[in-house]
């Protein structure tokens, strides 16, 4: 083989155009990390680290053909399973909540994994019993998916219970559930809503009215809230300059290398940096679209598309959070924020989406 | 199915799938959208308001810690109270080379290897960007030493901090327990019940005994500060304050010179002594020996001293009172003489023939009396004051486990006494019911017999017999130990006084509690098995001696102390009350290793009582407090016959 062959070879299963909208967003990280942490190297390379460990799994994810990646679905979810309930039952309690499993050698999070085990397990059944669905498939998937967001959100970690949420609902959404059953659960869920708010805890009661007044808890989390919003006000048109955010570098800013890292962008880089940083979002986003348009087979097309909006999820979800337009739920600004298991998650997805656009002509019949 | 409907099925829902595709498109071209008119209402809409908040004026909301409240003894003497110095403090994200930067600035402080080694270990539980002390309680000559040099220490700084502290340091180490830096553990619980707001700004939190117990009281509530900083951070205007609240302060019903002689007394015993009031469940003194320095752990305990402490054979950080586990030996004799007239089994003039062993029926397995060839003829009265065994493994056996346990446990063996102390332990009280579970196994005549001496299966903290033994002192009404009386609020003044009624009333036969008191008396009068420490007292004492032993022993083998290791020599035991009559104070003493409950443990208690009921303060060595040989040799006689229970 020669080097051009080699070369062809590793990236014949890549989606260029993604990895290119991908490595622009990881560019960002690595930047504006170097500001956050007070021009400290160290965190960087880190960064750099997550970021080669986790685009070594895209590849290989990406390589999967279809029909293994489809094999993987039920293990996943099972094993998912496994560790929720080993969580609920043996878990380590961390930062008030029980989420980690202690296995020997490392302490693991099952709900991370479920993050991309949700919608593998959701979008194969769908694909099982595609020839012919009834309401009866669509009550089983919804099963699939409430169960282990019902133990998630045990732990409790609401946050990442409603993401998981939300990726199965883009599944069943996609998968044809009908338009009356998602007005009857709207409805349901305006009308249950002062219930819910009778059954809820004091605190998570005062979170949300904290959103509408953050000043109300100034010392705790409304606290994070006003911050984040001072950081991206003043940022202003052109931004303050990089390296040169006074939020962020007098410890205003909470968390400012990973939930709020979007806070130091864009006091630094200002509206201009925003409309950069959302037209980077943007196009990830148009080509997973298109990925998913694309797609040959039923289960690649659920799971392109689920993987596509989650992936819109969680960038509006940190950037509404950070500038004060959503509840502080700890969600990482995905490619950006510091951190490595959401860095494996997010390329995990991705490299399920350059499989299903790379592999396609093979299995079209 | 024809191929012609598979194919136009495959296009309806190919179609259906773009359709729903676009909608998705649509619903994230419109968060896209909701960004974007965010980002321009802040940045573009809002930007002077926000940026007037950020450069022109830099507001700081800052926390104002609470001094923490303090803790007096029962007549205002002081255990713990702050007192404020100043920290050497390093923000390790700031500074570049750290270990150089520690180096430079021994050249201006003090700072010790333990310093540095306890630096590491903050540095390893914090975050980089957190403020962590490398020293505490800086002279005022450093203090003035780094300010001139400052500039060449960015991220280092000096900082008024309040300390605590506690006088009587190790004696009421058990009792007052200990703050410590807040750690992931306790900001956990804190986010739990919502308070991590309080916080903010406090690096403190009680992490044992009344300190942990009583930290809703103790902590206060954090004060606000809106400050004006300029570009460097630093506050230059006021621009609102909310004060902060001080704790409040805690009154016990300790007695804290009691405490302090209830220590001296113990020499250098290890044991346990709890003291309570047995009319109303205040206790008067808390002793676990030996104690600690509790300043070691406010500032951050060091590698080396935490491996001293837990590694030490002695167990300092065990608090014996609260959670030690012992045999309850023979002092469980008059509770189960109480069972007896209860139940009916033995009427007080009932005698028995001791021949110095007990066989149960249909074996030939000798369970011996602690008396060589027995006692003779015992009744009720005489097996308490001699402490006769034999009797007491035949009133077990007619009695039954399932009564033994009822009745004890109305006394609250085998249960948590509800002290206002986090971490205490229940003891064992055997049940037919505990041992199938534990071991899987029926319960076995045998395992009686053992019960009633206070031996086998059954186990008993130095809080819990005390708790007993009060609620025998008050005729069976018993309350639920406690050790704040009052709370004195930081604002008002006003004082708090918490509550403490009779928590159960054990409804006894005053005809049965006159015989078991009566008899309690006279262990105390010449020829019981504590009459010796008793000698001379101007008031009468109600006690009981008991053993524990701390290695089993072979069928015919003899207890010889002198051989025996002196750590697996028997525990000493002691329960008491004073007067006997009307009894002020009840005190159980455990001596650890002791021997002989009437020789070590009574002494002890005496003490204590004398102090309570006499004022009088014992002679600062304490004669009672040598180690029992010292006693046998000076006295002359035989003492394990006389005390040997």
């Amino acid at each position: 083989m020669t080097r051009r062959q080699i070369w062809q070879r590793i990236i014949a299963h890549l989606d260029l155009p993604l990895l290119a909208g991908m490595g622009m967003l990881m560019a960002a990280s690595l930047l504006t990390l170097y500001s956050a942490s007070d021009h400290n190297f160290d965190r960087v390379l880190a960064q750099g680290a997550n970021i080669l460990v986790a685009l070594c799994c895209l590849w290989v994810v990406a390589n999967l053909p279809l029909h293994y990646l489809m094999r993987t679905a039920v293990p996943i979810y099972v094993l998912g399973m496994l560790l929720l309930i080993g969580v609920a039952l043996f878990g380590e309690i961390s930062h008030g909540a029980r989420r980690w499993l202690n296995v020997g050698v490392a302490t693991i999070q099952p709900s991370e994994l479920m993050k991309i085990g949700v919608p593998l397990m959701m979008a194969w059944y769908f694909e099982k019993h595609e020839a012919a669905l009834t309401i009866k498939n669509y009550i089983v998937a919804a099963l699939l998916l409430l169960l282990p967001v019902a133990l998630i959100a045990r732990q409790p970690d609401l946050g990442t219970a409603l993401l998981i949420s939300a990726s199965g609902f883009y599944v069943l959404f996609l998968a044809g559930l009908s338009w009356r059953v998602m007005g009857g659960l709207f409805v349901a869920g305006i009308a249950s809503a002062p219930l819910m708010w009778s059954m809820m805890h004091d605190y998570q009661r005062h979170r949300i009215e904290m959103l509408f007044d953050p000043s109300q808890d100034a010392l705790g989390k409304g606290y994070h809230t006003i911050q984040g919003m001072i950081a991206v006000g003043s940022g202003g048109i052109l931004g303050k300059g990089y390296l040169n955010g006074t939020q962020t570098h007098l410890d205003f800013l909470p968390e400012r290398t990973t939930d709020f890292i979007f806070a130091v962008y864009s006091e630094e880089f200002g509206l201009v940096g925003n409309l950069i940083l959302l037209a980077l979002y943007a196009f990830v986003i148009s080509r997973g679209f298109v990925i998913t348009a694309n797609a040959s087979t039923y289960f690649t097309r659920l799971m392109a598309g689920s993987i596509t909006l989650t992936f819109v999820t969680y960038a509006f979800v940190n950037m509404g959070m950070v500038s004060g337009i959503l509840p502080i739920v700890g969600v990482p600004l995905p490619l950006v924020s510091y951190g490595g298991t959401s860095m494996l998650t997010l390329l995990l997805g991705f490299g399920m989406l350059m499989s299903i656009q790379t592999h396609k002509k093979l299995v079209k019949s | 199915m024809s191929r012609q409907v598979e194919l136009k099925n495959h296009q309806r829902e190919i179609f259906n799938f773009r359709l729903r595709l676009f909608i998705g498109i649509g619903f994230a071209l419109l968060l896209l959208g909701i960004l974007l008119a965010r980002f321009v209402y802040l940045q573009a809409m809002r930007h002077d308001y926000y940026q007037t908040l950020a450069e022109k004026n830099r507001i700081s909301i800052m926390p104002i810690v609470p001094n923490r409240g303090l803790i007096l003894d029962r007549n205002g003497v002081v255990l713990a109270h702050n007192f404020s110095g100043y920290t050497l403090e390093i923000t390790p994200s700031k500074v570049k080379n750290l270990q150089a930067t520690i180096d430079d600035l021994a050249t201006l402080v003090d700072i010790q290897p333990r310093d540095r080694k306890r630096f590491k270990k903050l540095q390893a539980e914090s975050h980089d960007f957190e403020t962590l002390m490398i020293r505490s309680r800086l002279s005022d000559e450093e203090v003035a030493r780094f300010a001139a040099q400052q500039y060449r220490f960015p991220g280092v700084e000096i900082k008024a901090r309040l300390f605590r502290e506690y006088p009587y340091s190790e004696k009421t180490a058990h009792l007052l327990g200990y703050i410590g830096r807040i750690n992931q553990t306790d900001e956990d619980r804190l986010e739990e019940n919502d308070s991590l707001a309080n916080y903010r700004g406090t690096d403190y939190i009680g992490k044992t005994g009344l300190e942990q117990y009583y930290e809703n009281e103790l902590h206060g509530t954090t004060g606000i500060e809106q400050v004006e900083v300029d570009s460097a951070g630093r506050a230059v205007r006021i621009l609102s304050r909310t004060p902060p609240v001080s704790g409040n302060t805690l009154i016990l019903s300790i007695d804290a010179k009691l405490q302090d002689i209830a220590e001296q007394a113990f020499g250098d015993y290890r044991g346990a002594l709890v003291a309570i009031d047995p009319a109303n469940g205040e206790v008067l003194a808390f002793v676990s020996r030996p104690g600690y320095d509790p300043s070691l752990f406010v500032d951050g305990i060091d590698a080396d001293s935490w491996k001293a402490l837990n590694e030490s054979p002695d167990h300092p950080l065990n608090n014996r009172a609260l959670r030690g586990q012992y045999p309850s030996g023979s002092t469980i004799k008059p509770f189960m003489a109480l069972a007896g007239l209860f139940y009916n089994i033995r009427s007080p003039s009932q005698a028995i023939g001791d021949p110095g062993y007990y066989t149960l029926s249909g074996s030939s397995h000798q369970y011996r009396d602690w008396k060589k060839g027995g006692h003779g003829t015992v009744d009720m009265f005489k097996s308490i004051v001699i402490s006769c065994d034999t009797y007491y493994y035949g009133l077990a056996v007619e009695m039954g486990i399932d009564n033994i346990y009822n009745f004890l446990s109305r006394f609250g063996f085998g249960k948590k006494t509800g002290i206002d102390l986090e971490g205490e332990t229940s003891g064992l009280l055997p049940s037919q019911e505990w041992k199938q579970k534990r071991f899987k196994q029926k319960w076995y005549t045998g395992d009686t017999v053992s019960v009633g001496i206070g031996q086998g299966y059954s186990l008993v903290t130095p809080l819990q017999l005390a708790a007993a033994t009060a609620t025998l002192a008050n005729d069976g009404i018993g309350y639920r130990p406690h050790l704040v009386r009052e709370v004195k609020n930081s604002v008002s003044n006003e004082i708090r006084k918490l509550e403490n009624k009779p928590a159960f009333d054990i409804k006894l036969d005053p005809a049965h509690l006159d015989l078991v008191k009566r008899a309690m008396a006279a262990v105390t009068q010449p020829g019981g098995t504590a009459a010796q420490a008793s000698a001379g007292a101007p008031y009468l004492i109600a006690g009981k001696t008991g053993t524990a032993q701390v290695v089993g022993m072979k069928q015919g083998e003899k207890y010889d102390a002198s051989k025996i290791d002196e750590r697996h020599r028997d525990h000493a035991w002691f329960i008491s009350f004073a007067p006997a009559d009307k009894p002020r104070i009840a005190v159980v003493v455990l001596a650890e290793n002791g021997g002989h409950g009437g020789g070590t443990a009574a002494p002890i208690a005496r003490k204590v009582m004398d102090y309570y009921l006499l004022g009088k303060v014992p002679t600062p060595v304490g004669v009672a407090a040598a180690p029992v040989a010292a006693i046998q040799a000076a006295s002359g006689v035989p003492e394990v016959e006389a005390e040997h229970d």
